[in-house]
């Protein structure tokens, strides 16, 4: 792990690190050699790593106060809102925490699919992350369910209906999930469990993602090897640290901007009324950062394939590393993919925006376009054009292009046609 | 950088765009100055002292107000009643206590501690008492309606005759700004319906405006702590970005990289 | 001029530093402060006990903030007792006359001092309380005479809001 040998200055230090090699793993992890090229959209590691902290830290103190009864959650809610020293602020920060996590992953992912960081070596990386995401899913649908609103109770209701697609034991699995006939008190203690768990689950596989990453370094915005520690690369304390420290504090100021003077934007106004069995919602959408695969779930007439739909949409993504068969990483030598990318985001952000409205007319055929897009751009573009692209020729280092000197023509050819 | 900047303003600018596009109503709303919205937005506390009274002498024989209890009423942040009022107002109600060492229970006076009492026994008995339809609660009511203090400012001023065509069942009042129009409660205010104390004249509209304010602290009772809170908590943010980035700027200066 | 530039450095970092421990220290504080009593339990800080039903030499046992709190009503023979102890002979001085106001009525948290059991009544070598945990033993006006508990035990604030009433806290 350790890219050359360490040992303590002090005595006790050497005593301490030959039975617990603590010392070394700090070391590791300030001298860890980066390229020096990453941009901002490198920083959203770090700022993963903060929200996950936020809310668990938060989530703990929520905890001591949160009763998971269907009589008495949303009571308890507003007890934290109203009577416990700073409730509010730890309630708003944790409700609003998860929306930041979720964009934050977002722009993470996407910035790896630009720059190619899911290929060889970081597969592993990759799926890490893939899994991460999946139980973020859980972890947040979960937690909406505690307040014990309408909007939680139908969410509930239907994300489990999900499950009864399955031929033959669909019944009998929704029946174990919710513990009853229908979501009711068991359903809400067994989630409020298991939301308690899958962030430490995350913390763990989080643990697993670095290290991963710690063993090929950082992929960079070039996308081509860097030897380390070189004069490509820079320690990852002061530099990485200060720099990731500033891309934070602007993300925190966009967080304290939510927590503070808009709380409840990212909400359902449905959600601040009690859970009624009898009642549904006129209109019943999940979270935003669910709506994309809310939309490709909708888009498909048939239940079971619809569900089908939606969890092959986040599977797939554990695939990406082999259907692309591109061998540059970044899409800056990758014209082509280049544009194909940036159709995929906005396709992602269409089937969001449809995901919000209802399901009928306009929207249900702009929906089942969007979502056979998405397929077609991970089944068919990406392998096709891994096969077909002319790529642009790539540096040799990346220093070449930022220390002038002999300016590789292609990284110059790029500049220039970039300007254009 | 720059291209960093720019591409997430223009995410940021779609989600916004999204975002308000989804919230926006097909109605539009009666519209009023609220003194609690922007960054310094601060509860009116005559407006809160009056809307209690509305919300006490015409909605709460029928709407509870289950998370309040009367040591609100002199918080800070609120309508500020001086603790004499506030327990003055406690007293005059009659609590539910016991059961007292004869296994009975029994009425006595209000305490600050004591919640508000609630008009009926249960959902139920709510249920019966008003044609089958719930009075819903009315401590986070405001938070709980899509459009807000604008829509319950607009739906208590909405009440007006059916257009020709629409036929109302027994019991049922047409309003412009209800959900599908058809409403089970019937105009709560009128003209002078009641005695403002401070002597305000008390129009629909006045009475509108104090009573739906007095719900928006309801539901969001640190709402003043809130936003003064939030205003120093983003000073110091952007102070410490500030300090930060020229670290940062000193730091990679070491380095032939541009940051 | 290499030399300025140093200090103007070391002023920037430490500035920095200075203002990054303010705000960690203000985001902690709220996760400790969660933890203190919460504003409704604040509110409920007095409760009223019925004591007309109270003969002398009977003990009753409220709750007042979740804790006993013990209202005996002494007959003489207690009272005498209380009052003839000198206060040499205590390892808490303290008078009779400043615990129980009204002789008749002792007020007290029915809460050892030692180690927070519920003594109990009655009991014990000087006829008053005995706490079962460790031994502590105290007389009829709740002092602690013998055992290991520190201090008596405790007489909260209250008063007579009329004969028969008591309001503690």
């Amino acid at each position: 792990m350790s890219d050359h040998e360490y040992t303590p200055k002090s005595k006790a230090g050497k005593w301490f690190n030959d039975r617990l090699p603590l010392l070394t793993l700090a070391n590791h992890l300030t001298d860890y050699p980066t390229p020096k090229n990453l941009n901002y959209w490198w920083t959203f590691g770090g700022i993963l790593t903060f929200c996950l902290i936020t809310q668990i830290v938060t989530g703990l103190t929520l905890a001591m106060h949160y009763i998971a009864h269907a009589d008495m959650a949303f009571e308890s809610v507003e007890h934290i809102m109203r009577d416990v020293n700073y409730g509010w602020l730890i309630r708003y920060i944790h409700a609003n925490g998860a929306s930041m996590f979720f964009l934050a992953v977002y722009i993470h992912i996407f910035r790896s699919l630009f720059y190619g960081s899911y290929k060889a070596p970081r597969e592993i990386i990759w799926i890490i992350g893939i899994i991460i995401y999946l139980l973020m899913m859980a972890a947040a649908f979960m937690g909406y369910v505690l307040p014990w609103g309408q909007m939680s109770f139908w969410g509930a209701t239907v994300i489990t209906n999900l499950f009864s697609a399955i031929p033959l034991v669909g019944e009998g699995i929704v029946t174990w999930l919710w513990g009853g006939y229908s979501v009711d008190n068991p359903t809400l203690t067994r989630f409020f469990t298991l939301h308690y768990l899958i962030p430490f689950l995350i913390l763990g596989l989080v643990v697993l993602h670095i290290w991963a990453l710690h063993v090929p370094g950082n992929n960079n915005p070039v996308g081509i090897d860097v030897k380390k520690p070189s004069k490509d690369t820079v320690p990852f304390h002061p530099y990485i640290v200060i720099k990731d420290g500033f891309a934070l504090l602007m993300f925190m100021i966009v967080f304290a901007f939510f927590v503070f003077y808009t709380p409840n934007i990212l909400g359902h106004a449905d959600n601040y009324i009690e859970a009624d069995p009898l009642v549904t919602p006129a209109h019943i959408v999940p979270e935003w950062y669910l709506l994309p695969f809310y939309a490709i779930l909708r888009s498909v007439p048939d239940k079971l394939l619809g569900v089908i739909a939606m969890l092959s949409a986040i599977l797939i993504l554990a695939a990406l590393p082999w259907l692309d068969t591109s061998k540059i990483r970044s899409a800056v030598f990758r014209p082509l993919y280049k544009q194909f990318y940036w159709i995929l985001v906005a396709d992602v952000l269409i089937l969001g925006y449809v995901g919000a409205m209802p399901a009928e007319g306009l929207y249900l055929l702009v929906a089942r376009v969007a979502t056979a897009y998405y397929f077609l751009h991970f089944l068919v573009i990406l392998p096709v054009l891994g096969l077909k692209e002319k790529t642009l020729p790539i540096p040799l280092s990346i220093t070449e292009p930022i220390l002038g000197g002999t300016a590789n023509l292609a990284t110059a050819r790029n500049k220039e046609s970039s300007i254009k | 950088m720059k291209n960093f900047l720019r591409i997430l303003s223009l995410i940021i600018v779609f989600l916004a765009t999204t975002l308000s596009s989804h919230a926006a109503e097909k109605v539009e709303y009666l519209k009023t100055d609220w003194s609690f919205k922007g960054l310094f937005g601060k509860f009116d506390r005559g407006a809160l002292q009056r809307g209690y009274q509305v919300y006490t002498e015409v909605c709460a024989s029928c709407h509870s107000m289950k998370y309040l209890s009367y040591r609100n009423l002199a918080e800070k942040g609120g309508p500020e009643f001086t603790e004499q009022q506030a327990k003055a107002i406690a007293s005059s109600f009659d609590v539910t206590d016991g059961p007292n060492s004869d296994g009975e229970m029994f009425t006595r006076p209000g305490k600050l501690s004591d919640k508000f009492v609630m008009p009926y026994e249960n959902v139920k008995a709510a249920q019966a008492a008003n044609g089958g339809a719930y009075p819903p609660d009315m401590s986070v009511l405001v938070k709980a309606r899509g459009g807000g203090v604008d829509y319950i400012y607009s739906l208590l001023q909405g009440y007006e005759d059916p257009p020709v065509g629409i036929t109302l069942d027994e019991g049922v009042h047409y309003n412009r700004y209800m959900y599908g129009n058809k409403i089970k409660m019937s105009n709560p205010l009128s003209d002078g319906l009641i005695e403002y104390s401070d002597g305000t004249n008390a129009t629909v509209e006045q009475m509108s405006k104090d009573v739906t304010t007095f719900l928006m602290w309801t539901a969001e009772p640190h709402l003043e702590t809130r936003h003064q809170m939030g205003f120093k908590a983003i000073v110091y943010l952007i102070i410490l970005t500030i300090l930060v980035y020229f670290s940062m700027k000193r730091i990679w200066s070491r380095v032939e990289t541009e940051v | 001029m290499s030399e300025k530039k140093t200090n103007r450095r070391d002023f920037l970092f430490t500035a920095t530093y200075a203002v990054g421990a303010v705000g960690v220290g203000a985001t902690v504080w709220p996760m400790i402060d969660q933890m203190n009593p919460d504003a409704s339990v604040k509110a409920l800080a007095s409760t009223e006990v019925d004591v007309s039903s109270l003969t002398p030499g009977k003990t009753i046992t409220v709750l007042w903030r979740g804790k006993p709190v013990f209202i005996r009503r002494r007959t003489e023979d207690e009272i005498a007792d209380a009052r003839s102890v000198k206060l040499d002979d205590l390892k808490d001085p303290e008078k009779d006359e400043d615990r129980a106001k009204n002789p008749e009525w002792l007020v007290m948290l029915g809460v050892c001092t030692h180690l927070g059991c519920v003594p109990l009544n009655d009991k014990g070598d000087y006829n008053g309380w005995f706490c079962p945990c460790h031994g502590s033993h105290y007389d009829t006006s709740g002092r602690i005479r013998k055992g290991p508990a520190p201090t008596n035990m405790e007489v909260p604030k209250y008063e007579f809001v009329n004969a028969n009433t008591i309001k503690i806290g």
